[in-house]
């Protein structure tokens, strides 16, 4: 029993050797500086307080025409939707379209569909998807000037803004979207409860 | 002992080359090589094919994904044990499968760290590498409308694999991560240029830069040769093909993180950021559309958690009136899916099979009826339910679609 306890005791120490000859240095100097030139030719996102817009604007009346041309194929000629997601539809303007108040206000009605209108928390990622995504059958092909004028003509026919409102960096932040207040964080933590 | 057993271990080219004569003489050349041959009669007169550079699977097995334009499900029902061959692993893209060279891939790290960073894929793997067993499920992984669905028609956008990769708190260190960064953007590179927003301190201890699955390189529809792996949490914050990674102080609230994904609540608010998979089960033997004779039928399936390990499963052969706990497959791997089995002998009566799973948390896989509670009539990803298969007097097995219905 002495004699297994010293080889337990013996190969113990042994380990701890070894793991103090493997530590990790600090840092492993591996990668190569990224220059500000690469990074911004990657760097696309657009957060919701604007950062990342590029110069560029448009009004509802210029993506009317880019829309019929790049997007009705797939979501409609009015956004009714398609092949592709419904994306207009401003009603119910007084609640999300689920929930209490919604089944108040729908009564016996059909139920309407989830829009940019009536669930889409921020105006910003209209432009930073549509620049990054869109149109399906050439993704990444929108110009500034485009994007800005699609997500005008988008948000006007969601009746959020006005048709000749100008969309660009400094207005697109400001736009203050219908749902924005809706949205909670997950509190889900595990446990009994079902939530 | 027979001759053959006193032969020296080396092979000779000698003992190489008679072999492959006495191969020849049998001259069956063709199936030797393909090994596609129908089985014959018997397998002990003739040689079967010789060794080869890439295995297949018997001809006369044929599991298959099932396919949408956006998404392919896992056969669950032909599968055993807990990993999913890689080629039967579900897919989810938003924008095809993109082709990425490995000799031209770069990851860029940057945003609020000190050091921004280029990586190619052999810089990834210098760096210390860890392996780690877990599922991947889709937020919207649940269908359930008719009798006559199977278990990968029900719940097949759920898969496992071994992952291999570096850990993303060794790269952050790497980079210098700004203590003020609380949330992270991981980007594609395929047509989506899909984004997702990461909270840092949730998913650090256990977020990996995966480079291999089950031993090999990343499959291209998984994400080849670099994506993010979440364990855990709904799959499409696994972003693949990365290509980038921005360090910042807020969420970027990109599509996927507020239009889709997205959880709304019967108070009418909507859930944001509920990425963490809650514990589910299914049955996957016997299932729809099999036929079970009267007698012993063993119950077989997964159960899988996003916060842990799973602490049993309960299963019920009567409708849901009473519970029995399932036997589990060792060892038991947190958020890992994991084996269950249960001893039943069917009398012939029709009834209904069901599985709950209990996790590490205490969570109890719900009804559906309990989920649309708390979550309304129009909840739509992250769906888990209860499910059950009916048994009819003729033995057949339908999935039970009268449990889930709202």
């Amino acid at each position: 029993m002495k004699r297994l306890i010293i080889v337990v005791v013996g190969a113990l120490s042994t380990i701890s050797v070894m793991a103090a000859a493997q530590s990790a240095p600090k840092r492993f100097g591996i990668g190569t500086p990224a220059t500000p030139e690469q990074i911004a030719a990657l760097d696309i996102d657009v957060r919701p307080d604007g950062t990342g817009l590029p110069a560029g604007s448009g009004t509802a009346r210029d993506g009317a025409g880019v829309y019929t041309q790049k997007c009705a194929a797939c979501h409609g000629a009015n956004g009714e939707g398609g092949t592709a997601d419904v994306l207009v539809g401003a009603e119910p303007k007084s609640s999300a379209p689920f929930g209490p108040e919604y089944e108040r206000w729908r009564g016996t009605r059909p139920d309407v569909p989830f829009t940019i209108g009536n669930y889409w928390p921020y105006a910003t990622t209209l432009f930073d998807y549509m620049r990054r995504a869109m149109p399906a059958t050439a993704p990444g092909s929108l110009s500034a000037d485009e994007t800005y004028a699609l997500v005008a003509w988008l948000l006007a026919k969601n009746e959020i803004i006005a048709e000749s409102d100008m969309m660009n960096r400094e207005t697109l932040p400001r736009v203050r979207m219908p749902a924005r207040a809706r949205f909670v964080p997950d509190n889900r933590r595990g446990g009994a409860e079902v939530k | 002992m027979k001759t053959k057993d006193r032969q020296p271990r080396g092979v000779t080219r000698r003992t190489a080359l008679t072999t492959l004569s006495a191969a020849a003489a049998l001259t069956l050349t063709p199936d030797l090589v393909s090994g596609q041959d129908a089985p014959p009669a018997d397998t002990t007169n003739r040689w079967g094919r010789l060794p080869n550079t890439l295995g297949a699977r018997s001809p006369a097995e044929n599991p298959r994904r099932l396919p949408i334009p956006t998404s392919s499900r896992t056969p669950l029902q032909d599968l055993h044990g807990t990993i999913t061959p890689s080629d039967l692993h579900y897919e989810r893209h938003h924008g095809g499968v993109a082709v990425v060279d490995p000799a031209t891939y770069r990851l860029t790290v940057h945003g609020m760290v000190d050091r921004p960073l280029i990586f190619t894929l052999q810089d990834l793997k210098r760096f210390p590498a860890t392996t780690r067993t877990c599922f991947l499920e889709c937020a919207g992984n649940y269908n359930g409308q008719r009798e006559e669905l199977t278990p990968q028609e029900i719940c097949g956008l759920t898969s496992q694999s071994e992952w291999t990769g570096v850990m993303l708190s060794t790269v952050f260190n790497e980079v210098g991560a700004r203590p003020r960064a609380t949330w992270f953007l991981a980007e594609g590179q395929d047509a989506a240029v899909m984004t997702r927003s990461i909270p840092l301190k949730d998913a650090i201890g256990e977020a990996m830069l995966a480079y291999a699955q089950n031993g090999e390189a990343l499959r291209p529809e998984q994400g080849y040769p670099v994506r993010l792996l979440l364990p855990g949490w709904e799959g499409n914050a696994s972003v693949k093909w990365l290509r980038r990674i921005e360090l910042a102080d807020q969420p970027f609230m990109t599509r996927e993180e507020t239009s889709k994904y997205t959880d709304p609540l019967a108070d009418g608010t909507a859930r944001q950021f509920s990425l963490v998979i809650d514990a589910r089960s299914v049955i996957t033997s016997p299932s729809y559309p099999q036929t079970i004779q009267k007698g012993f039928v063993e119950l077989r399936g997964i159960a899988w958690s996003g916060r842990g390990v799973i602490r049993r499963v309960e299963i019920s052969t009567d409708g849901g009136r009473t519970w029995k706990p399932a036997a589990l497959q060792q060892p038991v791997l947190p958020k890992a899916l994991t084996c269950f089995r249960y001893a039943w002998q069917w009398d012939g009566r029709p009834t209904e099979i069901v599985s709950r799973a209990v996790d590490e948390t205490g969570y109890v896989q719900p009804e559906m009826s309990a989920i649309q509670r708390v979550r309304g009539r129009r909840t739509r990803y992250h769906l888990n339910p209860v499910t059950g298969w009916t048994i009819g007097a003729d033995g057949r097995v339908r999935f039970a679609v009268q449990r889930v219905r709202a």
